[in-house]
């Protein structure tokens, strides 16, 4: 058993001969919240895509648990996704489930698990993530905070190995926010997973992860703990963890002078 | 003259090109499309090992599209039997009604109407619905999981739909036939053994109703497969959802039309 549970060598993605990721190498170590960082748009879902194999690399490879991704069959790959959980960004509730039979979905499709013991289980997940008591409302009935909260419920309902986190913080109240940030340092210890965190939200993300990438022009353009990353003085970085508006990333979009341009409108 | 042509040219070459692309991205549709259907029929098993499942989804398509299949099949009875009454009595054979308002039903209006209103209620729903989970990322999520979605989501309701279309079509032409009997017999006074015995007599199992169930069959697996592929193909956004609900409607539409024709050829040659 290696210690790392996903390995990415090499790494190269593209859609219609444009690269979104090019040679990225990242390890993941067992037991460890590790996260992604970069702007919109640099590819960080893509990575969690590549990693639960519902894409494929165009070059190099990603390894989960040892085993090449991209070269599983479709049981192979339905195996690995089993000893992983997923929270998607606006949390991809089963609308037509109530919030009980929403976590209970995998346990009931993936397992022989007996009714009784289902139910226990699912209270004991909820309980976890302090919602026990709206287990029988419906998705809809649910706040932005909530609704991510049951996902979470659903994403470690089989206790998976691996928990990938696809911006768990984006559109969250600061309470909201402080409650799932908390539940992903605490589940993860609890199970003795690995946890993936793709975010942007420099604040939350520093105060639970034990090591961050930063992806920026398909490429790892830093590494590191949040305490080293805080202290960079590499410009990337130094303008993405301060919030700063101008630097490497651009505040104006690729654009034609501003001149020639109300010049050229005037003149129509 | 000769910049005239060669814009004449430049302009038809466009042309072309733009119909070669919506060809060839028809065909990648319709390959697509069958894709789908194949890996349904393969992921099936788990429709019937769980059969609640497609229990479910025939309340969905089935049982909820009973109130407009019974109005709609009662009035279509209705119309058929002033229609075809206002036409029979000219040639004095008004008792052929009940023959007529049956034959009627069964061989074509039965399976044909019940198809396009299934298309318009039930496959809109379908597509709308799949559509949205696709959008809402429901289906990612269940791929993530090691969950099929189509086994999970698009076998039973596939099966629903072929289930529902017949038993529907059935009840449409039954309730249609009520819908004449109405018309001819309490309000214009057509006899009443004449009714229903002319109809006993000239309507044949093999013939009429056993071609009609087939013709609902077939509708049943294409408009229900129509609007899952629609559904299952839709852009994520709420406009590609729209649209492609609209899709749905036309092309099951058509479908049904064409269908028709095609199966009432072999069955009449046949």
């Amino acid at each position: 058993m290696t210690s790392n549970i996903v390995e990415i060598d090499n790494l190269s993605f593209g859609y219609k001969g444009r690269l979104l990721h090019k040679n990225i190498n990242m390890v993941f170590p067992r037991g460890k919240v590790v996260a992604i960082m970069g702007g919109s748009g640099s590819g960080k879902t893509t990575l969690l895509r590549l990693i639960g194999g519902q894409i494929k690399p165009t070059h190099g490879q990603v390894r989960v648990d040892g085993k090449v991704v991209h070269e599983q069959n479709r049981d192979g790959i339905y195996k690995l996704r089993r000893t992983m959980g997923m929270l998607f960004q606006h949390g991809a509730l089963f609308t037509d489930l109530s919030v009980f039979d929403n976590v209970a979905f995998p346990m009931r499709e993936l397992t022989d698990l007996p009714e009784v013991m289902i139910r226990d289980l699912v209270l004991l997940k909820l309980n976890a993530v302090g919602l026990r008591g709206a287990h029988q409302l419906m998705p809809t009935e649910l706040s932005g905070g909530m609704a991510r909260r049951v996902a979470l419920a659903r994403a470690v309902a089989i206790d998976p190995n691996i928990i990938m986190y696809d911006e768990p913080f984006a559109g969250l109240d600061p309470i909201s926010m402080g409650v799932i940030c908390d539940l992903i340092r605490s589940l993860n210890d609890a199970l003795g997973a690995t946890s993936i965190i793709v975010s942007h939200d420099v604040k939350e993300t520093f105060l639970i992860a034990d090591y961050v990438y930063f992806v920026a022009n398909g490429e790892v353009t830093a590494e590191g703990t949040p305490h080293d990353l805080m202290q960079s003085t590499l410009p990337f970085v130094h303008q993405f963890v301060h919030g700063e508006k101008d630097g490497p990333v651009p505040f104006h979009y690729p654009a034609a002078s501003y001149q020639a341009e109300l010049f050229e409108r005037t003149s129509r | 003259m000769q910049i005239i042509h060669s814009i004449l040219i430049a302009n038809l070459a466009r042309l072309l090109r733009s119909f070669g692309r919506r060809m060839i991205e028809r065909i990648w549709r319709l390959g697509a499309a069958a894709r789908l259907f194949f890996l349904t029929i393969i992921y099936s098993g788990e429709s019937f090992r769980r059969f609640h499942l497609t229990l479910r989804e025939i309340y969905f398509t089935g049982v909820m599209s009973l109130l407009i299949i019974i109005v709609s099949a009662f009035f279509v009875g209705m119309v058929l039997g002033l229609q075809g009454y206002n036409t029979l009595q000219k040639y004095g054979s008004s008792e052929a009604i009940g023959v007529l308002v049956a034959l009627s039903l069964v061989r074509e209006l039965g399976p044909v109407v019940t198809a396009l209103l299934f298309a318009g209620r039930a496959g809109t729903a379908i597509t709308a619905e799949i559509g949205l989970m696709k959008t809402t990322e429901q289906l990612s999520a269940m791929e993530m999981m090691a969950v099929n979605p189509i086994a999970r989501v698009v076998a039973p309701r596939f099966w629903a739909g072929v289930i529902s279309m017949p038993i529907l079509a059935a009840l449409f032409s039954m309730v249609g036939v009520l819908g004449g009997y109405m018309v001819a017999v309490p309000l214009i006074g057509v006899d009443d053994g004449a009714f229903w015995s002319q109809m006993q007599a000239n309507v044949d199992v093999r013939d009429d109703i056993l071609n009609g169930v087939i013709k609902s069959l077939v509708f049943g697996v294409a408009c229900t497969m129509i609007a899952l592929f629609e559904g299952f193909d839709a852009p994520p956004t709420a406009e590609g959802v729209s649209q492609a609900t609209t899709r749905t409607v036309v092309i099951s539409s058509l479908t049904v039309l064409g269908l028709d024709f095609v199966l009432t050829s072999f069955m009449i040659v046949v």
